[in-house]
């Protein structure tokens, strides 16, 4: 009998890029599902908007470049991309914010750079940061949890769609009746104009932690992010640094002025904290490589989310954190490589 | 009581499905006496044997067929009764695959006559000329690397401890499990012997903790000596454990510096088939004439470990375990991360030859698609040396010889950790392969062993 002969190793491969990819939408379905019960189908249709968007320009690019799509589409990690991106996003805002956010997030950061695995940048947050700086208005229709005390009217799915594609509102809505701000807007706003801490918080659309609703949305996160830390997908560096660079400022800060300043909690149950500690600066292509490397990356981005927080002009300081800190990734690897088995340190 | 050394600190490494039940079900195969023999000059690593029979001589078992030639080499006997056929080129598994090398092939007559007992020399009182009996014995690292073990009991320097290496990390391959299950007594006499030739203060036999038999035996043989020398260790099943460097990181705490060699730091390692080999040697006289090895994989019949004459052809021990079952996509030399695909089964198994995989399709990869590096990590992770496998990757694929030596290249072991934990499916492993050949070609690149034994 003859043989095949290729070279060790024989073992098949114990895990793929598609997996990896799925396991991350799968930690993404329980915060989905919350995400649907306080703010209604709006992250649904961003959803499904950004992946059309993310496909179509990942095909279009690929063809252009002369590559090959069928398995490039099917690795998944378009779908990721379009999924942190409807998470960033407002749930309120019209088609083409979702449709220009998933374009530029692949052919800018992703497809111009060479594709999967070659992007300097996190996609999906130059897909937010460029909507961001360009539609400020439509990126601050948030909506508030849809809770019955509030002095507020949930649309209906008919009604959400129908602004979402035609720019309708019922006649007795329009859109300022429908948005509010978020917890971090209110907190930065109030602490600006010289109110308490404390004072701020009394408000209505606080719950325990954060933002109501919205602490329940960064707890199921955090729950898919411990999923990806059980499954291996994602390791422990990026997002306890992460946490601990947002953290060790806010209890510092906190505990020297608790009028002045957020509670390290209402940190980190509000904005973008959870998402971006787990699903966002653990993007490994844009991270930094090495454990140590890793661990000054996440702290790099948790503080400067604090710092932007706290003195910057956007309320949320996650996007912003997530490229300063890609941007330093080969300074940082450089630094970091490991001291190799039998070699000398130094 | 007999003490167990706790284990230390071991960089990278991966969890494998073991794939070992289906060999470890059925006893040692022993006896089998082959056809035909093919006995490589090179069976070791180091200078080729010295034929010294002619074709048409008889030879009885045990019969020394090539004499050791300059150090580092070791005799090669016949492993059963018959007639020297040919003394010709055949391709045998060597360090570098399969490929046509001298080669003395036996037609055996069935009869397994053995050399008389008189015949043999005595083991010798001192080192020197144990370690000599150990050459003339033929004995060789039996874990995979072949090394002369009389050459690597030669240490630069003393001896401060002897491991004696019952690790077994890889996938498939259980042998040495099944060995210490059987023969726990011959093994410690072995190890002790070997301890004495080094002079050694302390003796080490370390087996993984998926061999609970195994450690089992090996620990009540060791209380019936109650030989202080003695220590057991309990190693984490994780692959690449068995490793030299790794063992020796794991027991001791120490790294052996890149390029050196563990003998030249007081650390020497063995396998417990070489222990084994040494025992036979001392006691019966029989010099290294066979090995067990382990006949698996989903395409054999019957799985099983064999006491094999060194030099029989894989055919022939495919037949005695049931013959193929259909399907084998590839047969396997080797492990499943470090084993060598062969081309045919009528190469001879050799000194090295620890265990067969006739794998079926779906216990081997056998596609060659790979997704571009996500740069996860993963194999920085995995990687027993703790090089950067992506890093190395970029390296090589751009040619940076002067990166590829920054980075480590010289220190990959090639265990494979970073090619099965790759998401992307990126052969690295054979990238890396080919790297140090390259750069081997243009600059002196120091590259040291996988030293299994």
């Amino acid at each position: 009998m003859r043989f095949e002969q290729p070279t060790a190793p024989h073992a098949r491969p114990l895990t793929s890029v598609p997996v990896v990819m799925r396991r991350v939408l799968y930690a993404l379905v329980p915060a989905a599902l919350c995400h649907t019960w306080y703010f209604g189908p709006g992250l649904l249709v961003n959803f499904a908007l950004t992946v059309a968007a993310c496909l179509l320009t990942e095909g279009l690019v690929l063809r252009l470049r002369g590559r090959p799509t069928r398995h490039a589409l099917r690795d998944g990690s378009a779908l990721v991309t379009a999924a942190l991106l409807s998470f960033a996003l407002p749930p309120f805002v019209p088609f083409w914010i979702p449709l220009i956010g998933g374009a530029i997030a692949i052919t800018l950061a992703k497809q111009l750079y060479g594709g999967l695995g070659k992007n300097l940048f996190n996609p999906a947050m130059v897909g937010y940061v460029f909507l961001i700086v360009s539609f400020p208005v439509e990126m601050t229709q948030w909506l508030p949890p849809r809770m019955g005390d509030l002095d507020y009217r949930p649309l209906t799915v008919g009604e959400h769609v129908s602004y979402v594609f035609a720019g309708r509102l019922p006649a007795d809505l329009d859109v300022d009746a429908v948005t509010r701000a978020t917890p971090l807007d209110l907190v930065k706003e109030g602490l600006r104009t010289g109110r308490s801490f404390a004072e701020i918080r009394g408000g209505s659309l606080f719950g325990d932690f954060g933002g109501r609703g919205w602490e329940w949305v960064a707890n199921f996160i955090a729950l898919g992010g411990l999923y990806l830390l059980y499954t291996g997908t994602i390791r422990w560096h990026i997002p306890t640094s992460f946490l601990v660079g947002l953290l060790a400022p806010a209890t510092v800060l906190y505990l020297v002025d608790p009028n002045g300043f957020a509670t390290p909690a209402f940190h980190l149950f509000s904005g973008g904290t959870m998402l971006g500690a787990f699903f966002i600066a653990t993007e490994p292509v844009s991270a930094a490589g090495t454990d140590r490397g890793r661990l000054i990356y996440g702290a790099g981005i948790g503080l400067l989310v604090y710092a932007l927080r706290t003195w910057g002009t956007y309320p949320d300081g996650v996007a912003f954190s997530v490229l300063l800190m890609n941007s330093a990734v080969p300074l940082i690897n450089r630094y970091t490589r490991p001291r190799i088995y039998g070699q000398r340190r130094g | 009581m007999v003490d167990y050394v706790f284990e230390r600190h071991l960089s990278g490494g991966i969890l494998l499905p073991a794939n070992k039940t289906t060999s470890t079900a059925l006893p040692i195969r022993r006896g089998f006496v082959p056809k035909r023999l093919v006995l490589a000059l090179r069976q070791h690593r180091g200078n080729p044997a010295t034929p010294v029979v002619r074709v048409g001589d008889r030879v009885l078992k045990g019969q020394t067929v090539a004499t050791a030639a300059a150090a580092p080499s070791a005799a090669v006997h016949a492993g059963t009764s018959g007639h020297v056929r040919a003394i010709e080129e055949r391709p045998v598994l060597g360090g570098n695959g399969v490929q046509p090398s001298p080669c003395i092939v036996i037609e055996a007559d069935g009869r397994d006559e053995r050399l008389p007992d008189s015949a043999a020399p005595a083991w010798p009182g001192d080192a020197a000329s144990r370690r000599e009996a150990i050459r003339a014995g033929g004995i060789v690292g039996l874990g995979g690397a072949v090394y002369p073990t009389a050459d690597k009991l030669a240490t630069p320097v003393p001896c401060k401890t002897l491991i004696v290496n019952g690790a077994e990390c890889e996938p498939y391959i259980s042998c040495d499990d099944m060995l210490m299950r059987e023969n726990a007594a011959e093994i410690v006499a072995g190890a002790l012997l070997l301890t004495d030739v080094l002079e050694a203060p302390r003796c080490i036999i370390a087996i993984e903790r998926d061999k609970p038999q195994a450690m089992e035996a090996i620990e009540a043989a060791a209380e019936a000596v109650g030989d202080a020398r003695l220590k057991l260790a309990e190693v984490p099943t994780i692959y690449p454990a068995g490793g030299e460097k790794q063992l020796v990181e794991l027991l001791t705490g120490e790294e052996v510096p890149s390029g050196r060699y563990p003998g030249e730091f007081g650390y020497v390692c063995q396998n417990v088939g070489t222990a084994f080999a040494v025992q036979r040697l001392c006691a019966t006289r029989e010099p290294l004439v066979s090995r067990v090895v382990t006949i698996t994989g989903g395409g054999v019949n019957k799985p099983q470990n064999v006491e094999a004459p060194i030099g029989t052809p894989i055919a022939e021990l495919i037949e005695l375990c049931g013959g193929y079952n259909g399907g084998v996509a590839r047969l396997i030399a080797g492990g499943s991360m470090m084993g060598y695909s062969l081309p045919d089964d009528e190469t001879p198994i050799t000194k090295a030859t620890n265990c067969v995989i006739a794998a079926l399709a779906d216990e081997v990869r056998t596609d060659t698609f790979e997704w571009p590096c996500i740069r996860c990590g993963d194999c920085a992770m995995a990687c027993p040396s703790r090089l950067l496998p992506q890093d190395l990757l970029v390296a090589a694929t751009t040619s940076d010889y002067g990166a590829l030596a920054t980075l480590g290249l010289g220190d990959c072991i090639e265990c494979g950790c970073c090619d099965v934990i790759c998401p992307s499916h990126i052969m690295l492993t054979e990238r890396f392969r080919i790297a140090k050949r390259a750069s081997a070609a243009r600059e002196r690149i120091p590259v040291t062993k996988p030293g299994k034994d």
